[in-house]
């Protein structure tokens, strides 16, 4: 077999390949022999043609990157056929959303507890629903799972109001939160 | 077959589609992107075999998880669903530490407001001379509860 860019033996995916690894071959830089593994995989799920195209599409410094996403989706792949990366983003989706919900719990407790030692008592109105994260592509994902909205408590917007007393039930707009 | 009954894999490929075909109960032809985005970064024969290797009943599931993948990667050639992930992980992070932060200062808060409570133990009002005995007299057998004095 011919020589790759970085030396005399060829890269892991010419070698798989069984072709000669040219000395501008797309691979070498990012699948080196001594690891075949990893070309391996990722020739497994998307086939070194499609990756070929992937990187040749993209600039030069971001060919790197690429390569270590697409090798992390494929053992996602093979890990989990069913699934693959898609499975680690729903079990990320639920953590959120739960520490979300909790992180609402404390805010709301927090406030209750400053005005006790403030000793003001009065109707305390919470804001309603604005998000916790921005509104972009990741946002309009996650709320088509039916993530509930939450608040940013910045205090004193006009909502609905909350007596501390609601809140001392375990309860916050007629559903049990703290469970 | 008609062309209007092929799935969009065999319409994409120009192929006939047969009754057992393997593409068609997961790309119909009223979303042929779906199938392009997907055939773009895997290709049909991948994706052909990653459905044959599944049970049946997991295969629609493979199936949207890939288009899903698919269109992560469209949408960020470097990172493709590698980005979303890093991003909930960051989110994650950040709610952790705001969450840890609030609890720290409820747990200050907290014993603030004990601490407040107890440096002014509550005093009897009566020292038990306030019930007359039946003779009159100042009552001998009252006693003010312990607890007052905890």
């Amino acid at each position: 077999m011919g020589g790759s860019g970085t030396g005399n033996s060829p890269c892991a995916s010419c070698k798989l390949l069984r072709r000669r690894c040219a000395k501008d071959c797309i691979f070498a830089p990012y699948f080196p022999s001594d690891d075949p593994h990893k070309f391996a995989i990722a020739h497994k799920v998307f086939g070194a043609s499609n990756i070929s195209k992937m990187l040749q599409e993209l600039p030069v410094h971001q060919r790197a990157d690429a390569v270590s996403s697409l090798v992390y989706e494929a053992n996602a792949r093979v890990r989990d056929p069913v699934y693959g990366c898609v499975g680690a983003i729903s079990y990320l989706q639920n953590q959120v959303s739960q520490l979300q919900m909790q992180l609402a719990v404390a805010q709301a407790e927090i406030l209750c507890i400053q005005m006790q030692q403030d000793h003001i008592d009065q109707q305390i109105t919470l804001p309603t629903t604005p998000l916790l994260f921005d509104e972009d592509d990741e946002k309009s994902f996650l709320l088509q799972n039916n993530l509930p909205q939450f608040l940013n408590f910045t205090p004193f917007n006009n909502s609905s109001s909350v007596n501390c007393d609601s809140f001392k039930k375990g309860t916050l707009y007629g559903h049990d939160m703290v469970s | 077959m008609t062309s209007s009954s092929r799935c969009a894999a065999c319409r994409h490929l120009r192929k006939r589609c047969p009754s057992d075909c393997i593409f068609s109960p997961y790309f119909p032809s009223t979303n042929r992107k779906r199938f392009e985005d997907v055939h773009k970064i895997y290709g049909a024969s991948n994706i052909s075999k990653m459905l044959k290797d599944l049970p049946v009943h997991l295969r629609a599931d493979a199936a949207d998880s890939l288009c899903y993948e698919a269109y992560c990667r469209r949408k960020d050639p470097v990172y493709g669903s590698v980005g979303v992930i890093s991003v909930l992980q960051q989110q994650m992070y950040n709610l952790q530490t705001q969450l840890a932060q609030i609890q720290a200062e409820i747990a200050v808060a907290t014993a603030n407001n004990n601490n407040n409570n107890n440096q002014i133990p509550p005093q009897p009002y009566f020292d038990g001379s306030f019930f007359p005995d039946q003779n009159g007299g100042p009552a001998t057998s009252y006693d003010p509860p312990s607890t007052w004095f905890n």
